[in-house]
């Protein structure tokens, strides 16, 4: 591991003024950490932000939630207030990683973590995200859990976080401070998809640093569901995080994430676009998924993911139309 | 059953693994992997690691002393410009502290020319060789009768291809050594491995030393599964580097290292054709296996010999055949031989079954025999039968629709699946000293290795057996080369092959005592050498049988196994509560074989890809749901003192195909190319 220097932030205009010339800021780091073991993150300096007064989750008179940067997920996943208005956003969160690693992780950092793609976390090897303009051997060589959405010559790397899937159905917006001042990014635009620019995850700007994730209140039943070849403590091959809300049997409103399959969470709108007011049978929730699969070009060993997030999105749907 | 006699010092962190020794001056070692996979070494600049400050030394190819060749080409570290395999250690850095050893190793560089690697395994490769003989020296080819006419004959058949990927051994504890030469030149190893004596062995060869000169301390082990069972470059490394230093080193291999440098399983291509008449008794087995090897040495997994063993069948073939390919060398993992093949084997019983018409576990039963099939040598005892039938009652078979693929339970289908295990019992030649102290305690001691399988407890109960002693009075001091020389912790002959050395030992030892000891103590020694050599000729194996109980989601092809049972015939077993342990441990290892573990290979760059336990998958506790281990009682005169079998290694044998057979028995769709993930399932379903 580089030598690197480690500052602890007091305030949002400390850690602002902190960062600059090579540093990081430092959550949990659960994932930064082993990242710069593997070489692959090389900071001059940790700013370390944790201590910073963001670690409360806030109930809004509407129902709507604040949940600080600087919360551990496992804070989040066991409040009541969440799993109650936001039961999704509990289980996703939940799904993820091992208790020990939700004891430490933070919700600012669960939005920055970065792809498991093998390639790179391997410093030894090329790829467009660690070293652009290096390559992608993923595209030909080991791909079997990586994107069949959004994906581009330079990259089919796959976001990891569960905790996101479920904050793009949630439409979320990410609050971030930076030495312009604060701003508001909707959850949608807030990670990219990969491009020209692969090494770039999110639109954050040099030096932002997010600060609080606003979640609007949620009229209705939610769920998170993740399918790993592992009972626990893996990467999502497909992760769904979906709302439904159906009445006189047609579809009311609905929400659709999928993760496991893109450079970014990925909300699936056409197929949301597809079931709204449509009648909330099988039928339906099939057309919608293969609505938005259509668009899916999937890799050589990675078509099973089609079919597999097309019965997720089905599956679940009806589940939540029952009620069950 | 026994409590571990020193459970207090794991739990405490009393008991010290190979890294934590407290030495004085101890400095770091970190290595370097060659970043290709095939090719020289043109050149190594240290310039830049060198300045870093705490660094000692730096050693490759062009510095390093010369070693004494030994079989292992593994350990011949720095001795040639020559890359075999990407991730091969090429180089090496000694620091005052090990972050620094790190960052000068990520600064070493290395300048290659390189050609492209030669990774890929493949039933079609016109430089499959026959081994000289497989692992641990059984002839690579067998046969009887004319087997491809007597297939062709048959009523019944199964022709099936079935491969396994490579898997690695990952021991909680990393392959760890600390190496101390003192100023008369001898060497001190505080190393994890599965046998000191055999490390002391090979190390005194590589450096070129007396073998008194060299002392390999393993008291406490974190885990091997044969991974440890040879000397590997880490211990090598260590000495080398605290030689060049002038002060001792220590070196644990990190995990992503492991992958390359510490062994696995060969992946294997398995293609098995079984005959059998309208009531499914076989006359034609035929078992042709294929794995790969390293240019650096030879390894052959013996994955076929199991058959050779299993069913009674007039015509008969086993073959073997390997590839030299650019890949760290494959070596032990629990079971090496009969994990695969009788995943195999095991399934195409299960074909066998389906194909005729036949419940499986009578198929089994059908296909008993009393004599080894190959050479005739009656077994020593064999309670396959007694293990299928114990199981078949506890487990609830008898109840059990054959129909593939009809039983549901909301979104998932439910399946069950059987499958026989079998593992031979070895016996190794081995030495022991028992002492009587004028106190009224007992001494014994051997240079045996607990890996944490309950070796330590075993023996002191059978030391306190043999002496006729309370188990407090008793105290078995293992896992250090000065102690009588001892075989490695492997091929389930640990507990057999020692024990009986404490026993001649112990037995010795009360022949000498007359009720009193004198003041300095009393000590008796024994080789086990004539009476291994001088046994009766009997096939000796222990026999298991598996039962999986599996649910398969149809939506997403994820597959739980919901209960596992095996039943096992292995002799005595001397302490339930660690050989339960050991045979549920085996079992799990087994359910990760069937679902989750794959080392993948980068066909580009010619390394395996997974390098970490998030990308490497063994089962989580939310795996493991209800497994039960059980055994028969089974009193066999023919084996050792103690009428032990060896139970570290058939809890794994079998259990993969029991789970594989119960997807089938729940989905209709055989998977034959482990493991069983949805990317697999999913657009068969």
């Amino acid at each position: 591991m580089r030598p690197f220097a480690y500052e602890r932030a007091t305030s949002v205009e400390d850690a602002l003024a902190r960062h600059g010339d090579g540093a990081l800021y430092l959550g949990g780091g659960t994932n930064l950490v082993d990242l710069m073991r593997l070489g692959v993150e090389e900071p001059s300096r940790l700013v370390d932000v944790t201590h910073l007064p963001y670690d409360q989750i806030q109930l809004k008179p509407d129902g709507g939630l604040v949940i600080g940067a600087t919360v551990s997920n496992s804070d989040l996943a066991a409040d009541r207030t969440v799993r109650e208005g936001h039961p999704v956003l509990a289980q996703a969160v939940l799904a993820g990683a091992s208790g020990q690693i939700r004891n430490l992780a933070t919700v600012g950092g669960n939005l920055l973590q970065r792809t498991r793609c093998s390639y790179f976390q391997d410093a030894s090897k090329p790829c467009n995200k660690r070293d652009p303009g290096s390559g992608c051997p993923a595209r030909e060589g080991e791909h079997h859990n990586l994107a069949i959405l959004g994906h581009s010559e330079a990259c089919v790397a796959t976001h990891p976080s569960d905790m996101a899937v479920a904050l793009a159905a949630l439409d979320a917006e990410v609050q971030v401070q930076g030495r312009a001042g604060e701003r508001s990014i909707p959850f949608e635009d807030f990670h990219r998809l990969p491009g020209g620019e692969p090494q770039r995850d999110t639109t954050l700007a040099p030096g932002e640093l997010v600060t609080a994730v606003e979640v609007p209140p949620l009229e209705m039943p939610s769920r998170y569901r993740k399918v790993r070849e592992r009972a626990s403590f893996a990467f999502a091959l497909v992760s769904i995080a979906a709302a439904l809300r159906v009445e006189d049997g047609r579809v009311e409103d609905v929400r659709i994430a999928l993760g496991g399959v893109a450079h970014k969470p990925w909300r699936a709108r056409r197929a949301e676009d597809a079931l709204r007011g449509a009648p909330a049978t099988e039928e339906s929730f099939l057309r919608a998924a293969e609505a938005e699969l259509d668009t899916a070009e999937p890799l050589r060993d990675n078509a099973y993911k089609v079919p597999l997030a097309r019965n997720l999105i089905v599956r679940t749907l009806i589940e939540l139309g029952e009620g069950t | 059953m026994t409590d571990r006699l020193e459970s207090r010092e794991k739990v405490t962190g009393e008991a010290r693994y190979a890294a934590e020794y407290p030495v004085e001056g101890v400095a770091y070692a970190a290595a370097v992997q060659a970043g290709v996979g095939r090719g020289e070494v043109v050149s190594v600049g240290t310039d830049e690691a060198s300045r870093l400050p705490g660094v000692l030394a730096v050693l490759s190819c062009e510095n390093a002393p010369r070693l004494n060749g030994v079989d292992d080409g593994e350990l011949a570290l720095f001795q040639s410009r020559k890359v075999s395999y990407r991730g091969q250690f090429v180089a090496a850095v000694v620091a005052e502290t090990l972050e620094t050893a790190r960052e000068a190793a990520r600064l070493v560089r290395v300048d290659y020319r390189s050609e492209p690697p030669d990774v890929r395994l493949g039933a079609d490769r016109p430089d499959l060789y026959e081994p000289g003989s497989v692992n641990p020296g059984f002839p690579a080819d067998t046969g009887k009768g004319d087997p491809d006419g007597a297939f062709a004959r048959s009523a019944v058949r199964v022709d099936a291809t079935y491969t396994t990927p490579a898997e690695h051994n990952n021991p909680m504890e990393p392959h760890a050594t600390i190496a101390l030469w003192d100023e008369d030149g001898t060497l001190t190893l505080y190393d994890s491995n599965q046998g000191s004596s055999i490390v002391q062995t090979t190390l005194a060869k590589v450096f070129g030393l007396d073998k008194d000169r060299v002392r390999v301390v393993a008291p406490h082990v974190g885990g091997g599964f044969g991974a440890k069972g040879t000397p590997r470059p880490n211990a090598v490394l260590a000495a080398m580097a605290a030689r060049a230093a002038g002060r001792p080193v220590k070196f644990a291999v990190p995990r992503q290292q492991m992958f390359a440098t510490t062994g696995y399983r060969t992946p294997t291509i398995q293609r098995v054709r079984l005959g059998a008449d309208a009531d499914g008794r076989l006359n034609a087995i035929l078992h042709d296996a294929i794995g790969q090897t390293s240019v650096v040495r030879e390894f052959a997994e013996q994955t076929a010999t199991p058959t050779r063993v299993m069913y009674r069948a007039e015509h008969r073939r086993t073959s073997h055949r390997l590839v030299r390919l650019n890949v760290p060398t494959p070596s032990w993992m629990r079971a090496p031989g009969e994990t695969p093949g009788m995943f195999a084997l095991e399934s195409a019983m299960d074909e066998l079954a389906v194909a005729a018409g036949i419940d499986p576990v009578e198929l089994r039963v059908r296909n008993d025999t009393d004599r080894d099939p190959e050479s005739g040598v009656p077994f020593s005892s064999r309670n396959l039968v007694a293990c299928l039938r114990e199981g078949a009652g506890r487990f609830g078979w008898a109840a059990r629709d054959p129909e593939p693929g009809v039983r549901r339970q909301g979104r998932r289908l439910l399946g069950t699946g059987v499958a026989a295990a079998t593992y031979p019992a070895y016996m190794q030649p081995n030495r022991a000293t028992a002492r009587a102290e004028p106190d009224g305690t007992f001494t014994v001691r051997i240079a045996a290795a607990d890996i944490g399988t309950g070796a330590r407890t075993a023996l002191t109960l059978i030391a306190a057996e043999a002496l006729k002693a309370d188990l407090d009075r008793v105290r078995v001091e293992i896992g250090d080369s000065a102690f009588p020389r001892a075989s490695v912790a492997g091929g389930s002959a640990g507990t057999s092959s020692w024990g009986t050395a404490v026993v001649r030992a112990c037995e010795a030892l009360l022949g000498r005592m007359n009720g009193t000891v004198p003041p300095g103590g009393l000590e008796a020694s024994a080789d086990t050498g004539d009476e291994v050599k001088g046994r009766e000729e009997y096939a000796r194996h222990a026999f298991g049988a598996q039962f999986a109980d599996v649910e398969v989601d149809v939506d997403t092809g994820e597959v739980r196994v919901r209960r596992m049972l095996g039943v096992f015939a292995a002799g005595r077993i001397i302490n339930p509560k660690t050989a339960r342990s050991q045979f549920i441990g085996g079992m799990t290892m087994g359910l990760g074989m069937a679902l989750l573990e794959e080392s993948v290979m980068d066909a580009e760059f010619g390394d395996y890809l997974t390098r970490d336990l998030a990308q490497y998958h063994v089962p989580a506790c939310a795996d493991v749901r209800d497994i039960d281990a059980v055994w028969v009682e089974e009193s066999d005169p023919h084996l050792n003192p103690m009428g032990t079998k060896g139970i570290g290694e058939i809890g794994i044998v079998g259990a993969a195909a029991a789970v594989a057979n119960a997807v089938h028995h729940a989905t209709g769709v055989r998977v034959r190319d482990l493991p069983i993930t949805p990317s697999r399932l999913l657009p068969e379903l």
